[in-house]
C-alpha cells in the first residue's frame, strides 16, 4: 500500500517539479528554437511513457500484493500483446526520431551567406578571427605560434594580412546575421558553447570544426567551455556581445588586422586591448599556481 | 498463449567428470582458493573496499559544488582529480568486476549446475590481477603529482599534458597501467565464464531453461571480451605518446608558448576507441542488472518471467546493437556531421528492445502475488530510476537535441540515472536475495528497509533534480560554478540541495555494510531456500553450498526457471530439478 502510494508520488511529484519549478532553459538568443522545439517533444512523449510505466506499477503493487490464499496467474507469453507494445514503441521512436533528424539536417547544412567568424581555444583564453576586406581568412599552423602570433596565422599567406585579430578579447557579432564559427584549437580540446545560442561544439588541435547559427538580439553572453581542457577549465570563460549592425561596425572599426599587429614598431600591444571582460589564459594559471600552494 | 510441451526425457551424460582441486591448507582455501564462490567473495569485497573511496570521493566534489569556496583543500586540481579516480572506479573497478568477477563467478556455476568454473586455476590468476590492478589504482594517490586528473574519459592531449593534473607526473601512467592489467584479469575471468556456460551445463539445462541472471552475464561478458580490447590498445597507445614520446593520439600542439615535439596524430582516433568500448561498457553493465532483476522480479512476484524468449533476444539484440552506437557520445567531438544520422538512427532503435525488458518486467507484476520483500523493493526502484534514465537518453540519442545539453549536469544526471543508481539497486536487491545463500543467514530487515528508502528517494532526489540544472546550461566537470552568468541564486540553492542527499545517501551505505557484518553472526537462520525459489542454486544439499556445489550427484535439470504458481501444482514453485510428474512444465517450447 505504501510502496504504491509512493510510486504515485514520484510521478506526481517529477510532473510537479517540471512544470512548477525555477530552474529551465535560457532565454533562446538564436535561430535553434528548433532545438528547443524538439526538446519539448521529447519531454512529452517520454513524460507519458514515465508516468504510465510507473503507475501502471503502482496499480499491480496495489492490486496484486501477496494477501493469503493469493495465487499468481500463470501466462509465459502472450504474442499479440508483444507484438502490439514493439509496434507502438517503434512509431514513438520514429516520432521522436524524425524530427530530430530532420533538425540535425538543418543544423549541420551551412547558408551559403553566412559569414565565417574564427574562434581559437587555448589554454585557458579565446581568441577570435575575422575576415578582412577579402572576405577570407588567411590559412593557420600551431607550428607557426609564437609570442608575435598567438594565432599561428601563416605570414606568407596574403590572404590572412588583413584579418582582423581578437586575442583575448570579447567577439562581437552583429544581430540578424548567419555566422559560421570555425572552430579551432593550439593545445587541447575545448568546447565553444554560449548557452543562449544552443549550439557548442568541440575544438580539436589540427583540425577545423564548425557549427551556424544566427543571433537574434542583441546582448551580452557568456561563452563557457564545455570540454575538460585541463585546470583552468571552469575560468575559461568569454564573452560574446551581439550588436546592432552600426555599433558592430563601430568596433570592428577599433580592431587591429593581423599585418598591423605583426608590425615590428607596434610593441605591447597586449596592454591596450580594448572591452576586455574575460581574464586571460596566462593570468589563470597564475591564480592556479596560488590555488595549487595553498 | 503458446504451446504447452511437457519436459523431455534428459540424454545421458556424454563426458564423464572431472575431478576437482581439491584444497589441502587454509591458504589454498580461503587465500589463494580456486574455488569460484571464495573468488566471488573475493572479488565482491575487493570490489566494495575500492566502492567506499569512490563514494567519500563523490562526497567531497559534492562538498565543492554544494558549497563553493568554504573548502580550501579542495583545489581544482584536486576536483578534477576526485572525479576522473570517481568514475572510473565506480564504472570499471566496482561495476564491471562486482557483476562479472562476483556475481558471475557466485552464480555461474551454481545457476547452471556445474561444480565450478571450466578454468578454477585461470579463476583464480584472474582474481589476484584484478586485486593488482586495484592496488596499482590506489598507490596513484600516494604518487607525486597525485592521480590523473583527466577525466575518467581521458581525453588526450590534456590527458598527458601538463596542464592536467597527474598529466606530466605519475598519475596517467598508474591509471593506464591499472586498466591495462584489469583488461588481462578481466580475460582470463570472461573466457572462464563464457566456455562454462557454453560447456559447463548440467544435463538437461538447455540454453533456453537458462536463469536471465545466467544470459545477462554471460552476453555482458562476451560483449567485454569484444570491447575491451579496444580501451586496451588505446591505453597501450597513450602511455607510448606519454614515455616514449610517440603521436598516435597528439598533434603538433603550442602549449603555453611552447611547442611540444609530438606531430601528426589524432585525438578523436582515441575518442573512437575509447567509446567503441565505453558503449558497450554501458551494456557490460547494465545486461547482468537486467537478467538479475528479471529473476527477482519473478520469484518475488510468484509468476514466471512474461515473455521468456522475447527477453532472451532483447538481451542479445541490444547486446549486438550497442556495438554500433559509440559515436553518439561524439556528436559534439566534430567528426563528420554526416555520422550523426547514421549513430542517431541506430542508437534511438536500441529503445526498442529496451523498451520490451521494461514491459515484461512490469507484465510479470501484472496478475502476479507480489512479495514485497527487500529485494522487490529494490527490483521495483529499479525499474523507476531505469525508465526515467533510458528515457533521458532518448534526449541524448537524438542527435540535435544532444547538441545543447551535451557535456552539461544534464549528462551527469542521464548517466548516474542510468548506469549508476539504477544497476547498483539491482546490486543491492541481489545482495538481499543470495547473501542467505552465500552465508546461511537472513539479513537484517529493519535496516534494510531503511537502507532501501533513504537510498532509493535520496538517489532520485540528487539526479532527478539535476537534469534540470542541465537544461539551464550548466556545464559539467566545472570545478567552480562561480561567475556564471546563467545561473540563478536558486541553483546554488539547488547543488546545496543535492550535496545534502548525497551526503545523506552516502550515510545509509554505512548502514547497509553494517547489516553485511552483524548479519553473519546474528542474522536469522535462513534455510536452504528461504524465497522459495526454482533455480538450481537454491536446490544445493548444504546451505552456504560446499565445494564442488552439488554433493555427490549433479542435478538434472527438467524444466525452465519459471515454473511459478503452475496450475495444478501443490506448491506454488516448482525446482527446475524435479521431474515432470511433480506437475507439468509450461515453458514456451
Amino acid at each position: 500500500m505504501a510502496v504504491a502510494l509512493v510510486l504515485v508520488l514520484i510521478v506526481v511529484g517529477s510532473v510537479l517539479f517540471h512544470l512548477l519549478s525555477p530552474w529551465w532553459w535560457t532565454p533562446i538568443a538564436s535561430n535553434w528554437a528548433y532545438i528547443d522545439n524538439t526538446i519539448i517533444i521529447t519531454f512529452w512523449i517520454t513524460g507519458v511513457v514515465f508516468a504510465t510505466v510507473v503507475l501502471f506499477m503502482a496499480y499491480c503493487v496495489f492490486r496484486f500484493r501477496h494477501r493469503e490464499g493469493n495465487r499468481a496467474a500463470y501466462e509465459p507469453e502472450n504474442k499479440r500483446l508483444e507484438s502490439w507494445l514493439t509496434i507502438v514503441t517503434a512509431v514513438g521512436v520514429t516520432a521522436l526520431l524524425v524530427p530530430g533528424l530532420f533538425v540535425w539536417s538543418r543544423f549541420v547544412t551551412v547558408p551559403s551567406d553566412a559569414t565565417e567568424v574564427e574562434v581559437i581555444g587555448q589554454q585557458w583564453q579565446w581568441s577570435f578571427r575575422l575576415p578582412g576586406k577579402d572576405g577570407k581568412l588567411g590559412t593557420s599552423e600551431t607550428r607557426d605560434v609564437s609570442a608575435d602570433n598567438p594565432l599561428g596565422v601563416i605570414p606568407s599567406d596574403p590572404n590572412g594580412q588583413d584579418d582582423v585579430v581578437v586575442e583575448a578579447a570579447d567577439l562581437h557579432l552583429p544581430v540578424g546575421k548567419p555566422v559560421k564559427m570555425l572552430l579551432r584549437s593550439i593545445d587541447v580540446l575545448h568546447d565553444f558553447y554560449v548557452p543562449e545560442f544552443r549550439a557548442k561544439m568541440d575544438m580539436i588541435p589540427g583540425s577545423v570544426t564548425y557549427f551556424w547559427f544566427t543571433p537574434t538580439r542583441t546582448g551580452t553572453f557568456q561563452v563557457l567551455c564545455a570540454e575538460l581542457c585541463g585546470q583552468g577549465h571552469p575560468m575559461m570563460h568569454g564573452v560574446v556581445m551581439v550588436d546592432t549592425q552600426e555599433d558592430y561596425v563601430a568596433w570592428l572599426g577599433q580592431q587591429q588586422t593581423f599585418a598591423q599587429l605583426s608590425a615590428p614598431q607596434k610593441t605591447g600591444s597586449a596592454d591596450d586591448r580594448t572591452g576586455q571582460t574575460a581574464a586571460p589564459g596566462p593570468e589563470i594559471a597564475a591564480r592556479l599556481e596560488t590555488v595549487g600552494s595553498r | 498463449m503458446v504451446d504447452i510441451t511437457p519436459a523431455d526425457g534428459i540424454p545421458p551424460a556424454e563426458v564423464a567428470e572431472v575431478e576437482l582441486y581439491h584444497p589441502h591448507s587454509w591458504w589454498t582455501k580461503y587465500v589463494f582458493s580456486q574455488d569460484a564462490k571464495v573468488i566471488a567473495v573475493q572479488y565482491s569485497a575487493t570490489a566494495t573496499a575500492i566502492g567506499l573511496v569512490a563514494l567519500v570521493l563523490s562526497w567531497l566534489m559534492r562538498l565543492q559544488l554544494g558549497f563553493p569556496g568554504t573548502f580550501d583543500f579542495i583545489t581544482p586540481e584536486a576536483y578534477y582529480q576526485f572525479i576522473t579516480m570517481h568514475g572510473m572506479i565506480m564504472v570499471i573497478y566496482l561495476l564491471t568486476a562486482l557483476f562479472l568477477g562476483g556475481f558471475g563467478n557466485y552464480l555461474i556455476p551454481l545457476m547452471v549446475g556445474a561444480r565450478d568454473m571450466v578454468f578454477p586455476y585461470v579463476n583464480m590468476l584472474s582474481y589476484w590481477i584484478y586485486l593488482l590492478a586495484v592496488l596499482v589504482l590506489v598507490s596513484s594517490f600516494f604518487a607525486p603529482g597525485g592521480p590523473t586528473g583527466a577525466g575518467w574519459t581521458l581525453y588526450p592531449p590534456q590527458a598527458i599534458m601538463s596542464g592536467t593534473p597527474g598529466g606530466q607526473d605519475w598519475g596517467i601512467i598508474l591509471m593506464l597501467s591499472s586498466l591495462i592489467l584489469f583488461i588481462i584479469g578481466f580475460t582470463m575471468g570472461g573466457l572462464n565464464y563464457v566456455v562454462t556456460v557454453l560447456q559447463g551445463r548440467t544435463r538437461g539445462m538447455t540454453m533456453m531453461r537458462l536463469p536471465l541472471t545466467v544470459w545477462g552475464i554471460f552476453t555482458a561478458t562476451v560483449m567485454a571480451l569484444l570491447a575491451f580490447p579496444a580501451l586496451f590498445v588505446a591505453s597501450v597507445m597513450m602511455l607510448l605518446d606519454r614515455v616514449l614520446g610517440t603521436s598516435f593520439f597528439m598533434p603538433a600542439i603550442s602549449e603555453m608558448g611552447e611547442q611540444l615535439p609530438h606531430n601528426g596524430g589524432s585525438p578523436i582516433l582515441f575518442q573512437h576507441l575509447f567509446w567503441f568500448f565505453g558503449h558497450p561498457e554501458v551494456y557490460i553493465v547494465a545486461l547482468p542488472a537486467f537478467g538479475i532483476v528479471s529473476d527477482l522480479i519473478s520469484t518475488h512476484a510468484r509468476k514466471n518471467i512474461f515473455g521468456y524468449r522475447m527477453m532472451v533476444w532483447a538481451i542479445v539484440g541490444i547486446g549486438a546493437l550497442s556495438f554500433v552506437v559509440w559515436a553518439h557520445h561524439m556528436y559534439v567531438s566534430g567528426m563528420h556531421p554526416y555520422f550523426g544520422f547514421f549513430f542517431a538512427t541506430t542508437t534511438l532503435i536500441i529503445a526498442i528492445p529496451t523498451a520490451i525488458k521494461v514491459y515484461n518486467w512490469v507484465l510479470t507484476l501484472w496478475r502476479g502475488d507480489i512479495h514485497l520483500t527487500i529485494p522487490m523493493l529494490f527490483a521495483l526502484a529499479f525499474i523507476v530510476t531505469f525508465v526515467n534514465g533510458g528515457l533521458t537518453g532518448l534526449f541524448l540519442g537524438n542527435v540535435v537535441v544532444d547538441v545543447p545539453l551535451s557535456d552539461t549536469m544534464f549528462v551527469v544526471a542521464h548517466f548516474h540515472m542510468v548506469m549508476g543508481v539504477a544497476p547498483i539497486l539491482v546490486v543491492f536487491g541481489a545482495i538481499y536475495h543470495w547473501y542467505p545463500k552465500v552465508t546461511g543467514r537472513m539479513l537484517n530487515e529493519t535496516l534494510g528497509r531503511f537502507h532501501f528508502w533513504v537510498t532509493f528517494l535520496g538517489a532520485y532526489l540528487i539526479f532527478f533534480p539535476m537534469h534540470y540544472l542541465g537544461l539551464m546550461g550548466v556545464p559539467r566537470r566545472y570545478a567552480e560554478l562561480t561567475d556564471m552568468t546563467i545561473m540563478t541564486e536558486s541553483a546554488h540553492h539547488l547543488n546545496s540541495f543535492i550535496s545534502v542527499m548525497a551526503f545523506i545517501v552516502g550515510f545509509a551505505q554505512m548502514v547497509f555494510l553494517f547489516n553485511l557484518i552483524w548479519s553473519v553472526r546474528h542474522g536469522r537462520e535462513a534455510g536452504g531456500n528461504p524465497w522459495r525459489a526454482t533455480t538450481l542454486e537454491w536446490q544445493t544439499p548444504q546451505t552456504p553450498p560446499a565445494h564442488g556445489n552439488f554433493g555427490k550427484d549433479l542435478p538434472i535439470v527438467y524444466r525452465w526457471a519459471y515454473d511459478y504458481s503452475v496450475p495444478g501444482a501443490k506448491e506454488d514453485f516448482i525446482p527446475q530439478n524435479m521431474p515432470g510428474s511433480f506437475g507439468p512444465s509450461r515453458e514456451p517450447a
